[in-house]
């Protein structure tokens, strides 16, 4: 999503979604979902639980088939060509990619290896290093809380080459600090070029690194401002009376 | 070492890792197998010729029921914490995971048939050395066979709720070809025969684990993506 100010220009779009409509059997998830995002811009999706925030996510990610509609992620087809638009990708879902009975070195070995990438011991580190994991690098993640099994979700995005990063409540689990970190991260990567979508209820910690804000409400999407500007109790009112009031409607 | 290769073999690394630390499936096949060889010692009794006679489908009767535990567990691992969402993003061809999954599932059967093997020497009273090179052959045709078939539908079936179910169901009509001509081989094999009185199993073998390969390699990537 780009600033107020100027329509991106159709190679700077990371996302161009149009019209994509996603139907379980006799469901309506999603209905006429329509979202573009440039290059450097994030947008924090919210939305009640059912909404169809995460089948988004994943229809963004390749993962899922739209039932209609049409999808480029950096200037490819995603629907016809899933596997070229692959690369430019990363996930943080809602499961964490970790092995339970590899060690935090290890699991980030797999994933770097599998990612074409380069799975030098002093890079997989560094890594650990920026998500505080250094010193449980060769704990098995069995013996991991959920938020250090996050926080290694994070450092494998690190140590990929993603150009558009799809979180889904990322904020899920961590402590202060990491909450921060992955806020400090975001914005970083924004300023690299890279483009986000983060799916949250936490409503501070979306508005803050977001360049946008879209809220979800009965499988479309009801709002979409700018985040500058918007205060967080403007938010919250926003959302009570789009998604609280779509969910009283249904 | 292409990328291509190394995505398989880090397949192989992480599941093999993942096993001889956990040593779920390991420990189970093990103990499953004696509890057979007691099985079949019951049913047979002491007699020596009768046990001779029945040996190679009991051995491959032991390897497939092994292998319908081993197969069927193969993906499930993928289904925790979403990996499986890792492997459907992975780019490149997803045929490096199957080849990967197929050599992991090859390994742990050969530990389980040389296990079987010992056991069927100790239990029987049998000394498999004097047609012990023939007899590898003839598993390790049978094996990547078994294993090239079960690790696809492993895949298949991981993401189903009936899978305990569907998964001996549809693997099972599927390695009669194997199940034929191993049986056949292994017989000529113990008999002390030379090896070109079973030529004619062994190339059906050899054809059924390229058919079988073929098809693994070239559809495991709609598989993966259900």
């Amino acid at each position: 999503m780009r600033g107020a100010t100027a329509p991106p220009n159709a190679s700077d779009l990371m996302i161009q979604a149009v019209h994509l409509r996603k139907i379980y059997g006799p469901t309506s998830v999603l209905d006429d979902v329509s979202l573009e995002l440039g290059t450097g811009h994030g947008v924090t999706l919210l939305g009640a639980n059912g909404t169809g925030k995460t089948t988004l996510l994943r229809i963004l990610a390749t993962l899922v088939r739209p039932t209609g509609g049409s999808l480029c992620i950096a200037g490819v087809d995603a629907v016809k060509a899933p596997d070229a638009a692959r690369g430019a990708i990363d996930m943080v879902g809602h499961g964490s990619w970790v092995y339970e009975d590899l060690t935090a070195l290890e699991n980030l070995r797999f994933w770097t290896v599998m990612g074409g990438h380069d799975a030098a011991p002093a890079r997989l580190r560094t890594a650990l290093e920026s998500v505080e994991l250094d010193t449980m690098a060769h704990r098995r993640a069995r013996t991991f809380s959920a938020g250090m099994k996050r926080r290694l979700a994070l450092a494998r995005v690190l140590l990929g080459r993603a150009r558009l990063l799809l979180l889904d409540e990322p904020f899920t689990g961590l402590d202060r600090a990491g909450r921060k970190w992955l806020g400090e991260y975001l914005m970083s990567f924004k300023a690299r070029g890279g483009a986000f979508v983060l799916a949250t209820h936490s409503f501070d910690a979306g508005i803050g690194v977001a360049d946008r804000v879209a809220i979800l409400a009965g499988g479309r999407i009801a709002l979409e401002r700018p985040a500058a500007g918007l205060g967080l109790e403007d938010l919250r009112r926003l959302y009570d009376d789009l998604a609280m009031g779509a969910e009283a409607g249904s | 070492m292409s990328a291509y290769m190394r995505r398989a073999w880090i397949v192989v690394w992480k599941d093999m890792l993942s096993e001889r630390r956990s040593k779920e499936s390991l420990n189970a096949l093990v103990f499953f197998s004696i509890l057979l060889l007691f099985v079949f010692q019951f049913a047979l009794g002491p007699e020596r010729a009768r046990v001779e006679t029945a040996l190679p489908g009991l051995l491959w009767l032991g390897f497939i029921l092994a292998g319908l535990l081993a197969f069927g567990r193969t993906f499930l691992v993928e289904r925790e914490n979403d990996c499986w969402e890792g492997l459907v993003l992975s780019p490149g061809d997803k045929s490096a995971i199957y080849l990967g999954k197929l050599a992991g599932n090859v390994l742990l059967m050969a530990v389980v048939e040389a296990v079987l093997l010992l056991l069927f020497t100790v239990f029987f009273g049998l000394d498999f050395t004097g047609v012990l090179p023939a007899l590898c052959l003839v598993l390790a045709l049978g094996t990547l066979g078994l294993a090239a078939v079960g690790t696809l539908f492993g895949a298949i079936t991981a993401q189903l709720r009936a899978r305990e179910l569907l998964f001996p169901v549809l693997l099972l009509p599927a390695v009669v070809p194997i199940l034929l001509g191993s049986v056949s081989a292994t017989q000529s094999v113990i008999l002390g025969q030379p090896l070109a009185v079973a030529a004619a199993w062994l190339k059906l073998l050899a054809a059924a684990d390229l058919v079988y390969l073929v098809v693994g390699v070239l559809t495991f990537e709609f598989v993966l993506e259900g």
